[in-house]
């Protein structure tokens, strides 16, 4: 089924390649001297984006361990298109806020290589490898601004509960070896297949530690305590970028374990699943309500998105499939036009990230306000945004696969998140007051990074099918 | 000696140091006493024949990680806790707490029942042959080489991302100079 | 647990033999404590300040490079054993290891990590030395 080959590595050595070359160039860097370091990163990304897309189609698997099926190369595209628009983003904001550019973009592009493993790795080891490469890059970017104490405070804790459910989730994976006597998932998917039938408690040990360790990537309640506060306290552009990467990557290895090899048990995992599925959504949408800081009130979002993917992973029937990935590209262009807009009008020395600041910014700044406004609506799901046609579709696989509770659940949520993303345009439209220390000018390269995540989320809103078409035949090949 | 008996003694010590290690006032002496648990964990894997999985244990753990240890409590320099404070003061908080304890006993629980009735069903699955000749040193790195090359080859870029990390995190920048 | 017996007797010679040399001269030694020998030693200098002073972070960081190292030379001991058996292309996994992480070696070396001096030198430096 897969041809045999160096190829599937190339994507991930491309980005890594590009992050070795940030890290070389950082070291040899005069004192004071700048260097195109975030050029570099873009190099490695269109590489690993091209490589990607000639990979399509042709199944190739390295090592046995890694596996370019369509739906890891179609997780790819998502991630290449996050790191491009978060370099691209970051051009604004690290010398305003004085983030060491080489290690900002090593660990960017170190984390990069380490999702797209994640979304290719056909074995459990190097999934938790990827994962753990992916994390750890994620901590330090959260806390790469050391004078901001709650930036400190928000990558330690990351950190520590982080590496808690890494424990969790490699006791999952001893487990699982104890069980089927290797980590390889295809072999796992066949033993699995194999005794279904019998009630072996070893096996939900497994899937229920490996399920917590996965969980805790996407934060889903009730393992979501830490991402308010990282999210509040990293660097608005790092929260962009892990609230999508990390959340983009870690679902497509959760979906890969979870349906392909777990498949067979999928009577056992369900249920807890729905449980978890609709905590989050609630507890996300319900918290959020109550949030004053914007970062904060988008980390809250997110979770709450966290529980609409759960629903498109236990309702993978024939709209499901598809559902996801497009859910998830919809999400990550989404997120990360609201993030860019949120870390393009901080300061060094002010967030600007509360709701009051936002009050009036219509008429200081028409062009920001107006992408604001479109990436929320795409987040709260309205037409003709991508974020509408991504939750049409999930809705419509749980009602299809007889998931009505939750259809119900997600549907409720949505109507009550529209009120809290209303809110924020409201301020912004209505209110009529000048902030003071807002940034003068933003400049065109993160000015076109927001082009083009609005154009794409207009271009998935209003003609979805291709992408519809490319996400559906994607997810065929795992399962 | 018979192995069960072995087996006892080292996981006694385990547990035992690691018991003591929490209740240390001085943290310097808690981190004396992690050392010998780490020691006691390393006979357990060579009863276990896996005598790679102990040296590295005591190379990496015993040695670099506690050296890590060390200078941590010396740049903490934290004091030794008040002899006069309360030792049950974690059981008797209240609240949030007891959630996180009764759910780590819930834990417990669970795997305990998990392993207990394993018994009967396919359970660890034999790996083919004797175990110390499968987890004989190259026997291991004829393994870690093929089989998991690539997770090997990934290993490199991980600790280069924690390299980086601890320089972005405690070293020195430009800015600050 | 075979084959390790020598590894047990060596121990307990070595324990044994450091807990009888202290025993003995507990037992044996004449003990006549003054405040002076008591002292801690400090090269027959007054003792100044308390010896827990707090330490520079930069022991941490080199803790930490250490471990790193550390864990890698754990992984060259398997490829070492099996080396026939390896061949080639187990040569090269390891030498695209090493390449991997000489670079962060260089990284490391550059930035000044390893440079234990009053001032440390930084990256860049050499350029304006050679302009000095």
């Amino acid at each position: 089924m897969f041809n045999s080959s160096f190829d599937a590595v190339i994507p991930i050595v491309c980005v890594v390649l590009a992050a070795l070359a940030a890290m070389a160039a950082e070291a040899f860097r005069g004192k004071g001297e700048r260097m195109p370091i975030g050029l570099l990163g873009l190099v490695g990304l269109v590489a690993a984006g091209v490589s990607s897309a000639l990979l399509w189609n042709r199944n190739a698997a390295s090592f046995g361990v890694l596996v370019a099926d369509n739906f890891g190369l179609f997780v790819t595209g998502i991630l290449v298109v996050v790191g491009i628009l978060t370099i691209l983003f970051s051009s604004e904001v690290l010398e305003r806020d004085g983030i060491p550019a080489g290690e900002y973009y090593a660990l960017m592009l170190f984390s990069l290589s380490g999702m797209i493993m994640m979304a290719m790795a056909n074995d459990l080891l190097v999934v938790f490898v990827a994962l753990e490469i992916m994390s750890i890059a994620v901590y330090v970017l959260t806390g790469i601004r050391r004078d901001k104490p709650e930036a400190t405070e928000a990558s330690f804790k990351y950190f520590l509960l982080g590496a808690f459910s890494s424990a969790f989730f490699l006791y999952g994976i001893a487990f699982t070896f104890g069980v089927a006597g290797t980590t390889r998932l295809d072999a796992i998917g066949e033993l699995m297949a194999a005794q279904a039938m019998v009630d072996n408690p070893l096996v939900l040990l497994a899937m229920g530690l490996l399920m917590v360790g996965f969980c805790f990537k996407i934060s889903v309640v009730p393992f979501h305590m830490w991402t308010p506060d990282a999210y509040q306290g990293a660097p608005a552009i790092v929260t962009g970028f892990m609230s999508t990467g990390v959340k983009a990557a870690a679902f497509a290895a959760f979906a890969r374990v979870f349906l392909s090899a777990f498949e067979p048990y999928i009577a056992d995992w369900a249920p807890a699943i729905w449980v978890l599925a609709a905590l989050t959504m609630i507890v996300g949408t319900v918290v959020g309500v109550a949030q004053v800081n914007l970062k904060r009130m988008l980390a809250y979002s997110s979770i709450a998105h966290g529980g609409y993917l759960l629903v498109g992973l236990l309702s993978a029937n024939e709209v499901g499939k598809a559902a996801i990935l497009f859910y998830l590209a919809a999400y990550a262009v989404t997120n990360l036009a609201a993030f860019g807009v949120i870390a393009v009008l901080g300061a060094r020395d002010q967030g600007n990230d509360e709701l009051r600041d936002y009050a009036g910014l219509w008429h200081s700044r028409p062009a920001l306000a107006t992408l604001m406004t479109v990436s929320l609506l795409s987040l709260g799901g309205l037409p003709p945004t991508a974020g509408f046609i991504g939750k049409w579709y999930i809705f419509a696989a749980a009602v299809s696969a007889g998931y009505y509770g939750l259809a119900i659940i997600g549907v409720l949520t949505s109507v009550i998140s529209v009120f809290f993303y209303l809110r924020v345009v409201v301020m912004m439209f209505m209110k009529d007051r000048e902030v003071a220390g807002m940034p003068a000018q933003v400049s065109g390269l993160g000015m076109a990074a927001l082009a083009v995540a609005i154009a794409a989320i207009f271009y998935l809103g209003i003609l979805p099918t291709q992408v519809l078409d490319l996400a559906a035949r994607s997810i065929s090949t795992i399962f | 000696m018979p192995e069960t008996l072995q087996f006892y003694l080292f996981a006694a010590l385990a547990i035992g140091a690691s018991a003591l290690v929490i209740g240390q006032r001085n943290p310097m002496h808690s981190v004396l006493l992690l050392i010998a648990s780490f020691g006691a964990l390393a006979g357990l894997y060579v009863l276990l024949d896996a005598p790679f999985v102990a040296v590295a244990q005591i190379i990496i753990y015993a040695g670099a990680i506690m050296v890590l240890f060390l200078f941590v409590v010396m740049l903490l320099n934290a004091p030794q806790e008040d002899a006069h404070k309360d030792p049950f003061a974690l059981v008797r908080q209240s609240g949030l707490t007891r959630v996180g304890a009764v759910l780590a006993l819930l834990l417990l629980l669970q795997l305990s029942w998990a392993l207990l009735s394993v018994s009967g069903l396919a359970g660890p699955v034999d790996a083919g042959g004797d175990a110390a000749v499968v987890s004989s040193v190259p026997e291991l790195g004829r393994v870690l080489f093929t089989d998991y090359m690539f997770a090997f080859e990934a290993t490199s870029v991980l600790i280069l991302v924690a390299m980086v990390g601890a320089v972005v995190l405690a070293g020195r920048r430009e800015n600050e100079e | 647990m075979d084959g390790w017996l020598g590894f047990v007797i060596m121990s307990v010679l070595g324990v044994g033999f450091a807990a009888v040399m202290i025993g003995l001269s507990v037992l044996l030694g004449p003990r006549n404590p003054t405040p002076e020998k008591l002292a801690p030693y400090e090269c027959g200098m007054p003792a100044v300040g308390d010896a827990r002073e707090r330490h520079s972070v930069r022991f941490y960081l080199v803790a930490m490079i250490f471990l790193l190292f550390d864990i890698e030379i754990a992984f060259l001991y398997p490829w070492a054993v099996a080396l026939r058996d390896l061949g080639w292309a187990g040569f090269v996994q390891v030498l695209t290891f090493f390449c991997v992480l000489t670079v962060g070696f260089v990284y490391v070396w550059r930035k000044g990590v390893l440079d234990w001096g009053p001032v440390a030198r930084r990256a860049g430096d050499p350029v304006q030395k050679k302009a000095a």
